[in-house]
């Protein structure tokens, strides 16, 4: 659509009956003049995709390759709070209209696809990556063409740009306060680290081990890495017998985990017998996995789906509804679905889709219709969140153990800890 | 730590081997009779191992929902479904692609290379992007423990029971069936063979089938260890080349003790050192070992 593009009166008055007819009737005429509100001409002043009734964005996620697995999830969720918007009238009276483009977990694809939304169809946000590595390819393409980037995944930290909200959590967040309750609950003294091998467990069990060594005062007896995709795991389960650890510490990813699991269980290494933390497995992992194999264990996450609010009631429902009873919502798709939320909320409170006004009017934006509870953004654009362990049931769903009792402040550059 | 605990741990320690050896064992096998029998580039074995582990997700969903008393047995039946589609669809394959390449064996590389691109769009819209496990019957999730701190994982134990099974198998079919003597005389020289009265063309057919009936049961085995997405295949047939290649491609026996050599390396390894580290230690031992013997373990004397 052309950006210089203004409605003729006809077309006009033809969309006003159109909405008039339409089932969200009320929705649409209270969206009507909520737009002629805020005329096109003073909310959009760089020239970005949004005339009197609509306003383009784009969605950017791996729907093939093989990070679909993980960012179908996202896709879904994001899909569901902009559908959730539009209903309710969209955002100053203008209809969210979504361009979806496929980074096919390829990074120079994403940057592409990024330069594509931005330069071409000049959306006014965009929704998506997933790895750390596809954020560090579109990250400088957001800079330059000055896009917003929504990005949900709960990640290593070490970064803060403007153009970019961070909806899942930095390393921080998740590990260190997982950590000191494991150390409370099963008074650890020695743990032993896993993960697979490429930059966001390695610098999460940087943090963790410095967390450990230096803060608990307690031992790692043992630090792995395995490589993406690996399956064999009976060398490292037999390490881990010979160190004995109080804790197993875990960050294997992927198709990865659900091997690690089920030769654990399959080498006698239980529940019952071991205690383990996980920082990187979601119900959607547990699917693989299969509930039996993982039963017992604890996971540190922000969101689960089993957690009993009236925010996520709701939410879980109209996913369900949306995408089958048997799907299941992990802890990114939650961080997706509040994307589309956080920027309506700082759509409005700047007044403007702007790229500039609205990063400036986010820190200290909140959301209390958040499922995880609530949420507030940080002047460094990551949210400030509550933690939570999450223990495995048989039947893939988690029950929740533990909270921190207040919103964690988000650190992403944390000192001591590099 | 006490004297039993090292024996465990080094019992422990050689089973892992072994169990890794019995799969790469089931990995390499149905490769290397396609590629070493016949010549064929089979860059799509991998997905052939995907529809194996498919259909063992596909059976226990439907035992799950329509016989659920018989969770308990339902997985031996399933390996054999899994040979038999897997057989079937390399039978088409076979009949449709293969066939009207065998005198362009590079070609070979890039049919099956398309094929395998295919058929993993075809697991991503049959079964969705994300990874499945088929519920397993309980006998095989869990350890036997003979003694205090000794546990011997069962699905190791199945894998290899298997694994053994299958390789005997191939080795009489090969050495002491009919079939397999036409197999072994169309390689040893096709249009002796021909000229013979041995219809190599169905031959041919019926080794790629039995090649990938084998992929088939090899993918069933591994939803015991690991998860089944569309793009599994392509993780399996890094370890199903990197055996036969090792081995010697027209060699059996080199595949078995390539696969043995390679899981002993890479487990002994694994255990002294990070898993990167034993993974990049195990990968430089081989390039040394094929720039020394470029034909493989196994250099096979065939007449060409």
């Amino acid at each position: 659509m052309s950006r210089d593009h203004v409605p003729s009166p006809k077309s006009q008055q033809r969309r006003r009956l159109l909405q008039g007819a339409a089932a969200l009737s009320m929705s649409g005429v209270a969206g009507l003049a909520l737009a002629q509100q805020f005329p096109t001409a003073k909310v959009n002043t760089t020239k970005l995709a949004v005339t009197d009734t609509e306003v383009v964005v784009g969605q950017l996620h791996s729907a093939t390759g093989t990070m679909a697995i993980s960012e179908t999830g996202s896709i879904q969720a994001e899909q569901l709070a902009i559908d959730q918007i539009n209903a309710m009238g969209g955002v100053l009276g203008r209809k969210i209209r979504v361009i979806k483009e496929d980074g096919a977990s390829d990074w120079p694809t994403f940057a592409e696809k990024s330069k594509k939304l931005l330069v071409n169809d000049r959306v006014a946000a965009v929704f998506g990556c997933w790895t750390s590595a596809s954020r560090k390819a579109v990250l400088p393409i957001f800079e330059k063409e000055n896009g917003m980037l929504y990005y949900p995944t709960f990640y290593e930290g070490l970064e803060q740009s403007k153009n970019v909200i961070y909806t899942g959590q930095e390393a921080t967040q998740q590990i260190l306060w997982g950590l000191d309750w494991a150390s409370k609950e099963k008074k650890a003294k020695t743990y032993f680290l896993v993960g697979s091998d490429y930059i966001w467990p390695r610098t999460s069990m940087k943090i963790g081990r410095k967390h450990i060594e230096n803060v608990l005062k307690t031992k790692v007896v043992g630090e792995e890495y395995y490589p993406l995709g690996h399956t064999n795991f009976n060398s490292l389960i037999n390490k881990i017998k010979v160190a004995k650890p109080d804790v197993i510490f875990a960050a294997v990813v992927g198709g990865s985990n659900v091997a690690f699991y089920k030769q654990l269980k399959a080498a006698g290494v239980t529940a019952d017998k071991q205690f383990l933390l996980t920082i990187s497995v979601t119900e959607d992992e547990v699917l693989g996995i299969g509930g039996e194999n993982m039963a017992g264990f604890y996971s540190s996450m922000k969101y689960f789906q089993s957690l009993d609010n009236a925010n996520n009631k709701k939410f879980v429902e109209a996913f369900k509804a949306k995408y089958g009873k048997d799907a299941v919502i992990g802890d990114v798709t939650q961080a997706g679905y509040l994307g589309p939320w956080l920027w309506k909320a700082a759509v409005e409170k700047a007044g403007s889709f702007d790229v500039d006004k609205i990063a400036a009017a986010s820190a200290g934006i909140e959301l209390k219709t958040a499922p995880e509870g609530y949420v507030k953004v940080h002047e460094n654009h990551h949210l400030w969140s509550k933690t939570r362990i999450g223990q495995a049931q048989k039947d893939g769903q988690f029950k929740v153990v533990a909270e921190s009792p207040e919103l964690i402040q988000p650190d992403p550059f944390p000192k001591g800890y590099q | 730590m006490t004297f039993s605990d090292m024996m465990n741990i080094g019992l422990m320690q050689g089973f892992a081997g072994l169990s890794l050896f019995s799969v790469l064992l089931l990995m390499g096998l149905g490769l290397a009779i396609i590629f070493g029998q016949m010549g064929v580039i089979n860059m799509a074995h991998g997905e052939f191992m995907t529809i194996g582990a498919y259909t063992i997700f596909a059976i226990s969903h439907l035992t799950e929902s329509f016989a659920p008393n018989l969770m308990g047995a339902y997985f031996p039946f399933a390996i054999a479904v899994a040979f038999v589609v897997a057989f079937v669809v390399g039978w088409g394959v076979e009949w449709a692609f293969i066939r009207h390449l065998y005198k362009r064996p590079l070609d070979t590389l890039l049919a099956t290379w398309g094929l395998s691109l295919g058929m993993q769009q075809i697991f991503r819209s049959t079964f969705g992007p994300k990874e499945v496990s088929p519920t397993l019957p309980d006998w095989l999730m869990g350890s036997w423990a003979p003694a205090e701190g000794l546990d011997i994982p069962l699905n190791g134990l199945f894998v290899m029971a298997l694994s053994v099974f299958v390789t005997c198998g191939v080795l009489i079919a090969l050495y002491k069936s009919r079939w397999g003597l036409r197999v072994r005389a169309t390689v040893a020289n096709r249009t002796m063979a021909n000229a013979t009265g041995i219809n190599t063309k169905r031959t041919d057919r019926l080794t790629f089938a039995i090649g990938c009936g084998i992929a088939g049961v090899a993918g069933a085995a591994f939803t015991t260890i690991g998860s089944t997405g569309p793009t599994s295949g392509s993780l399996y047939i890094v370890d199903a080349f990197l055996v036969v290649t090792f081995g010697g491609a027209a060699s059996l026996l080199g595949t078995v003790v390539s696969a043995f050599g390679i899981a002993q390396t890479q487990s002994v390894t694994e255990f002294f050192m990070s898993g990167s580290n034993a993974k990049v230690l195990t990968l430089s031992a081989i390039v040394v070992i094929l720039m020394l013997r470029p034909q493989g373990l196994f250099a096979s004397k065939v007449r060409r």
